[in-house]
C-alpha cells in the first residue's frame, strides 16, 4: 500500500487508539478540514484496510473473570471434514475466536467463562464433544496488551 | 450493577458497534436520550471502555501472521518484565499476551512476506532476553474473530 501516506497512517494510528473520535475533532489534530478527513476515512474503509469497529469492555466488571487459549489437535485427519468442525465451534458462545493455524496445532480458540469452574463446562460438554476433536491443550489468560502494529 | 437493559445494550453495540445512537436506540425501542444516558453510566462504571477500528493488515501488504509461543527463563525474577519491555519495541509485534499453562508469553507478530519474518525473527525475536524456547502457529485463516462476550 505505498498510494498511503504519513497523514493516513496518522489517522489509522489515532482510530486504532480510539473510533469515537469525530472526524472533526481528528482533524484539527491532524491539520485537515473536517470533510478531507472524513473522506481520508472514507478511502480507508473502502480500500479495506478499517473493516469495522470492536467495542472494548471490561470482560470482569461483566463477570467473564477467566480467559482461556485452547490449542486444539484434530484426532482423525481425513475423516472429518474441517467444514464440520469450523461450524460447530464458532456455534459456541463462549468461544471468542477461532484461528486456523499450522505447527503443533490445527486451531487456537479464545475461550471466556465466568470462573474456571465454568470454563470446564465449556470444555467438557462443548469443546471436547466436537466433531474430530483429538487432544486439547489449555493455556489461561493472565494478561494481555495491544500494540498499535507498524504503522510509521 | 447491570440490568437486563443494560445487557441487550451491550449485545447489540457487540454485534454491530458502527450503528449510531439514534438507530441503536429505535432497535432497542427506547429514545435516545435515554440510551445516551445509560451509555455514560456504563462508561462512568467502567465497563464500556471504548471502542477501536479493526484494521486489515493484509489489506496493508502483511500477508504472513505467525504467533510465538515462548517459554522463559523462570531463573530470572526480571525475565517478565525485561522480556515484555524490549518486545514492546518491535513494531511488528501486535500483541503481547502472558499465561499460566505451559506457555509463558504469546507474541502475535506479522510481516509482509516470509523472507520478512525471517529478517524479524532474527535481528529482533531471538534477540529478546531470557527466552529459553520458541515455537511458532503460522496463521492460515481466521474463522471467526469478534470475541463478542456471551453476555
Amino acid at each position: 500500500m505505498s498510494d498511503l501516506d504519513v497523514i493516513d497512517f496518522a489517522l489509522l494510528k489515532a482510530l486504532s487508539r480510539d473510533a469515537n473520535q469525530s472526524a472533526g475533532a481528528l482533524g484539527r489534530k491532524l491539520g485537515l478540514s473536517q470533510p478531507a478527513t472524513w473522506r481520508r476515512i472514507k478511502r480507508l474503509q473502502d480500500l479495506g484496510i478499517i473493516t469495522g469497529r470492536r467495542l472494548e469492555l471490561d470482560r470482569e466488571k461483566l463477570g467473564f473473570g477467566v480467559t482461556v487459549f485452547l490449542g486444539v489437535k484434530l484426532g482423525t485427519k481425513g475423516r472429518v471434514s474441517l467444514e464440520d468442525f469450523e461450524r460447530a465451534v464458532c456455534a459456541i458462545p463462549e468461544v471468542q475466536t477461532v484461528e486456523h493455524v499450522l505447527g503443533l496445532y490445527d486451531y487456537r480458540l479464545r475461550v471466556t467463562a465466568r470462573d474456571i469452574a465454568d470454563f470446564e463446562r465449556v470444555l467438557r460438554r462443548r469443546v471436547m464433544l466436537l466433531p474430530g476433536v483429538g487432544s486439547v491443550d489449555a493455556n489461561v489468560l493472565l494478561s494481555e496488551e495491544r500494540r498499535p502494529g507498524p504503522l510509521g | 450493577m447491570l440490568d437486563d437493559l443494560d445487557r441487550r445494550i451491550l449485545r447489540h453495540m457487540q454485534g454491530d458497534a458502527e450503528q449510531s445512537i439514534p438507530d441503536l436506540a429505535a432497535t432497542l425501542g427506547m429514545t435516545p436520550t435515554r440510551l445516551s444516558r445509560r451509555l455514560d453510566k456504563l462508561r462512568e462504571a467502567g465497563v464500556l471502555l471504548g471502542s477501536r477500528v479493526v484494521i486489515d493488515w493484509h489489506a496493508l501488504g502483511y500477508t504472513v501472521e505467525v504467533s510465538l509461543r515462548v517459554t522463559l527463563e523462570k531463573a530470572n525474577p526480571r525475565a517478565f518484565d525485561e522480556f515484555i519491555a524490549k518486545a514492546r519495541e518491535i513494531p511488528e509485534v501486535l500483541e503481547i499476551q502472558t499465561f499460566l499453562g505451559q506457555v509463558d508469553v504469546r507474541l502475535s507478530v506479522i510481516a509482509r512476506d516470509m523472507a520478512h519474518y525471517q529478517q524479524i525473527y532474527r535481528s529482533a525475536i531471538l534477540t529478546l532476553p531470557h527466552i529459553s524456547d520458541i515455537e511458532a502457529l503460522m496463521h492460515v485463516a481466521r474463522i471467526k474473530t469478534n470475541e463478542s462476550l456471551p453476555i
